[in-house]
């Protein structure tokens, strides 16, 4: 192995390691913890901005480990959603620090989570793909326990933990029995094993349950709003916007490439899989109070939107469901973001609290109306060109009843992200959220998201990018 | 900068000149300032239009400008109009600069106020010039959106109930109309093997007849609901009843028109066979809601829902004209989108000053208004009898060219529907004239009444600008059914069998 060659491929993860270590390291050495706030976020943003320039490409340890322009891009799409999520979260770390005196476990939790991603997203066979996926999972359940004094966290923790464990468990007898069919679990080389050989079709159907779980797919999703809820609010974006991308990052992969062969099989269980996702992920976002959950269960129809997307099994379909999670990545987090900057200020997480808070804090109140239209799919932002796309995609296959439903669902869903606007805007309140001014590292999160909101979809050589990048990898 | 665009440009730079505004005299000033500037726009690009088109410019579309938007989809910037373009902008553009004379007193979260109506007229202006589905379709949302925030903050009455009936019934339309734009596309083929957009390149082809009878129903009705298509009109009295003066002004006056417009422009003119399929269909529901809406305005009492049922009524005539393919028939249809455009604007506009002045829109609570306030009064009347169709007023023309359109299909059953919508007439005179009788004529009811303020400057400039364009249509015709005639020619040539 060619050791210049490693270190290009793989740099991503050597520093996001080496990231983790210095953190450590750190965490001995310093007696003011509140510095390690600065530095991780400081090592990480270095980390995101030099992602961009010149990560090699090729294939390590025989193939278990691959690096193409598009993970790159992937990866950092992944690390920027991370940044923004640990400009949210500094000043509620900083707060957790006077009470118990914790720092430095959430940075690297976090980042040995997203390590695990890497590892995901740039596999090459089964082993490699389990091994980033279970070490994705773990150390998230430590994150959402992060609230050691609140029995919800704990709760949140143990529920994600099991259901994690039980459907990675499914997945892993799904890759036993490709494994045993095929004897290979290298992706390329299953690809010509690929047929309606029913061992195949089963294995590969209960490999895709431990994926369907991380995106929150229906029937899988009910962990989704319990655990949202019970974590910290950090923790929840992590989790609706990374763990969720990167899971669909590798599903599209998988499908685009390995499964490629029995694509009729698959399409016909993404199909019933979307349809059912967006309408029940929509029925129970209607009444829910608590902008926790309410965005739990928006993030579940939008993963229903997110694999609808993914049935043309064309560079469109791809470039469109990339595209689309880079939007949504900004969206949600804008959206999060506000709800963060809310509950660190007052501790209030209900939508009843929202009421009159454009009086008070028109800023908060205006990028969080952009972030849900951009949820919703409204034009000039971003989430309208994502969704467009999507849908131009599925209709290229002639999914055009498909599509007549997903539309109703954003019709549906426009009706709830509305509730949001109505408490902000329309709605009085004797007793409103005062007017309050958020620390700088919040402000960076909340204009990242809001200049990506509207950038992503205006300026078209972003998904140009995308689509040339998507191109190179199917051919 | 190319003309049209401007009139994009213009909206936009007044929306963000409007966030750094502070207190409601600079708000309202810029905002007159920012739509004062689009009107002199406008009126030069309808003289640059006459202009090129006396000097023999036979092109069907003028001032295209084409900028690549998504070079990989295809998906262009395409701006370009022709004469029933030009009218419907100048339409849009008196409409909106008298709206925000209308909101002058607007003193509740003024800046946010024009800033919504503003973006909604912006929408307005983009939808009209739009030759791309796609930009067509972005603007088409713009302009919807703002409805709901503008009906929920600064609404009256069950305003949290009517704004997300509104919005989410337009959008609902706009759902189907995204799954016919999709099936347009897709089944779109130029010569570089892409699909396309473009309006002026699709309607150069011919789809297949079992395509077009499957996607025209997605886009008429998609078009139709925000055209207040019978059933799908019910959003239309509860937002209009709930919704601000100008908001309803321009919603009614030109949001409305979006959606007959694009019934014709997009739907009819890209899927005329499937249209003619269809036709039957579509006469029954339009031909419906022409008497339908009328029958109903006679039986309410609040001023705002009268005049919002006498819209469905005059708005379902524009899509029933639509559904008898001939000339003479489109021709009034059009003139019905500008006529009622500035009739249903007068009146949102008039019973604002009324209502802002006795606090009350029930008929029977007020009476003998003309003596109090003989402007608004006398205004009322003359926008009255336009409604009607009054000759020498813009109702008549329109309805006119409707019916004798009309008449000129000799099928049975649009003869049978064109008497029963004709008959919608004497209907429209019965509602009309009882608020006249009520309203403003007899004693004086109430004693508090008598005192009412004379009506104000700004009030005046409203007046001025929508009445003159209701003479001034009424009066000369002649220039634009000509420009209008002109402009259907390469859509008639869809219609010939």
């Amino acid at each position: 192995m060619d050791l210049s060659n490693f270190f290009s491929i793989m740099r991503g993860e050597i520093v996001l390691a080496a990231i983790i270590l210095i953190l450590l390291l750190a965490e001995i050495a310093t007696k003011d913890k509140k510095k390690i706030v600065d530095l991780a976020i400081g090592l990480f943003l270095i980390h995101t901005i030099f992602g961009f320039f010149g990560v090699g490409e090729g294939v390590l340890f025989g193939g278990m480990f691959k690096a193409s322009p598009i993970v790159n891009l992937f990866k950092n799409i992944l690390n920027v959603g991370v940044l923004i999520i640990l400009f949210q979260s500094a000043s509620w770390v900083k707060g957790k620090l006077e009470e118990h005196n914790r720092v430095s476990e959430f940075y690297i939790l976090l980042f040995a989570s997203l390590l695990g991603m890497y590892y995901m997203i740039s596999a090459g066979d089964f082993l490699m793909f389990y091994i980033g996926i279970e070490m994705a999972s773990l150390p998230v359940a430590g994150l959402a326990a992060f609230d050691i004094y609140q029995k919800r966290s704990a709760e949140a923790a143990l529920k994600y933990i099991f259901l994690a464990a039980i459907t990675s468990g499914i997945s892993l007898l799904g890759i036993s029995f490709l494994y045993s069919a095929s004897g290979t679990i290298f992706f390329d080389e299953l690809k010509p094993f690929m047929t309606n050989d029913s061992l195949i079709t089963l294995g590969f159907l209960f490999f895709l349950v431990g994926l369907l779980f991380k995106i929150s797919i229906v029937p899988f999703h009910l962990w989704t709003a319990d655990v949202y809820e019970g974590a910290p609010i950090g923790v929840t974006s992590y989790l609706s916007v990374i763990s969720k991308g990167a899971a669909a990052f590798i599903l599209i992969i998988i499908l685009f490439t390995m499964a490629k062969p029995i694509m009729e099989l698959w399409r016909e269980v993404i199909y019933m899989l979307s349809i059912l996702t967006m309408f029940i992920g929509n029925i129970f976002a209607l009444r829910q109070k608590n902008m926790k959950r309410f965005l739990a269960f928006s993030s579940i129809a939008q993963a229903g939107f997110i694999i609808l997307g993914m049935l043309s099994g064309t560079q469109l379909g791809m470039s469109a469901v990339v595209f689309f999670i880079a939007t949504y990545i900004f969206s949600n987090l804008g959206a999060f973001g506000v709800v963060y900057a809310i509950a660190n200020q007052s501790g209030k997480e209900n939508m009843d609290d929202y009421n009159g808070f454009y009086r008070t804090n028109p800023l908060l109140s205006v990028l969080m109306m952009l972030a849900l239209f951009s949820l919703a799919g409204i034009p000039p932002v971003a989430g309208f060109f994502g969704k467009f796309f999507l849908f131009m995609s599925a209709a290229s296959a002639g999914y055009y009843w498909l599509i007549l439903f997903a539309v109703i669902n954003v019709t549906i869903s426009l009706y709830y992200y509305l509730l949001v606007v109505r408490a902000m805007f329309v709605r009085q309140n004797d007793n409103p959220i005062p007017a309050f001014k958020s620390d700088v590292y919040m402000k960076i999160g909340l204009i990242l998201p809001a200049i990506g909101i509207f950038v992503l979809g205006l300026y078209s050589p972003i998904y140009e990018h995308i689509n040339e990048l998507v191109g190179m990898f199917l051919k | 900068m190319n003309i049209l665009t401007l009139l994009v440009v213009i909206p936009a730079l007044t929306i963000l000149g409007l966030i750094f505004t502070k207190g409601y005299k600079q708000a309202r000033v810029l905002s007159a300032i920012g739509m004062g500037l689009q009107f002199v726009a406008t009126l030069y690009l309808v003289y640059m239009y006459f202009q090129a088109r006396g000097a023999g410019n036979t092109d069907a579309f003028l001032f295209d400008q084409n900028l690549v938007w998504y070079k990989s989809l295809n998906i262009h910037y395409h701006v370009a109009i022709d004469g029933i373009g030009v009218l419907m902008i100048l339409l849009t553009s008196v409409v909106t600069f008298a709206g925000v004379f209308a909101s002058w007193e607007v003193k509740d979260l003024t800046k946010e106020f024009f800033i919504f109506l503003i973006m909604l007229a912006m929408g307005v202006f983009g939808f009209f010039i739009a030759q791309d589905l796609f930009t067509m379709f972005v603007f088409y949302e713009i302009a919807v959106i703002p409805m709901y925030v503008l009906i929920g903050i600064w609404g009256t009455g069950p305003k949290e109930y009517s704004a997300m009936k509104l919005t989410l019934m337009l959008m609902g339309g706009s759902a189907l109309l995204l799954v016919a734009l999709l099936g347009i596309y897709f089944n779109s083929e130029t010569a570089t093997g892409l699909h396309t957009f473009d309006m002026q390149e699709l309607s150069k082809m011919h789809f297949p007849f079992a395509f077009q009878k499957f996607f025209f129903p997605f886009a008429f009705v998609g078009f139709g609901v925000l055209g207040a298509l019978f059933p799908f009109h019910t959003w239309s009295p509860d937002g209009h009843a709930s919704a601000p003066t100008a908001v309803s002004m321009l919603h009614a006056g030109v949001l409305m028109k979006l959606g007959s417009y694009g019934a014709f422009r997009v739907a009819m003119y890209l899927m005329p066979e499937g249209a003619v399929y269809f036709a039957n269909f579509f006469l029954v529901l339009t031909g419906f809601s022409v008497i339908y809406g009328a029958f109903v305005a006679v039986r309410k009492t609040d001023l705002k829902f009268i005049n919002a049922y006498s819209s469905v009524s005059h708005v379902g005539l524009i899509l029933f004209a639509l559904m008898m393919f001939t000339k003479t028939a489109f021709t009034g249809a059009i003139l019905q989108m500008i006529s009622h455009g500035l009739m249903t604007a007068m009146f949102f506009g008039l019973i604002g000053m009324i209502y802002g002045r006795t606090h009350t829109r029930e008929i029977y609570k007020m009476g003998g208004l003309m003596k109090i306030l003989p402007v608004i009064s006398a205004t009322y009347v003359i926008a009255g009898l336009a409604s009607l169709g009054l000759p020498g007023l813009s109702g008549f023309v329109a309805e006119m060219n409707i019916f004798v359109g009309a008449w000129e299909n000799p099928n049975l059953l649009n003869r049978v529907f064109s008497v029963i919508a004709i008959s919608a007439i004497v209907v429209t005179a019965v509602y009309i004239l009882r608020v006249v009788g009520v309203l403003l004529m007899g004693p004086l009811k109430n004693p508090e009444h008598a005192n009412l303020p004379k009506v104000k400057w700004f009030e005046r400039v409203v007046i001025i600008l929508l009445m003159g364009s209701i003479v001034g249509m009424g009066t000369m015709p002649l220039w634009i059914t000509d420009t209008i005639r002109d402009s259907l020619i390469p859509i008639m040539e869809k219609f010939v069998h």
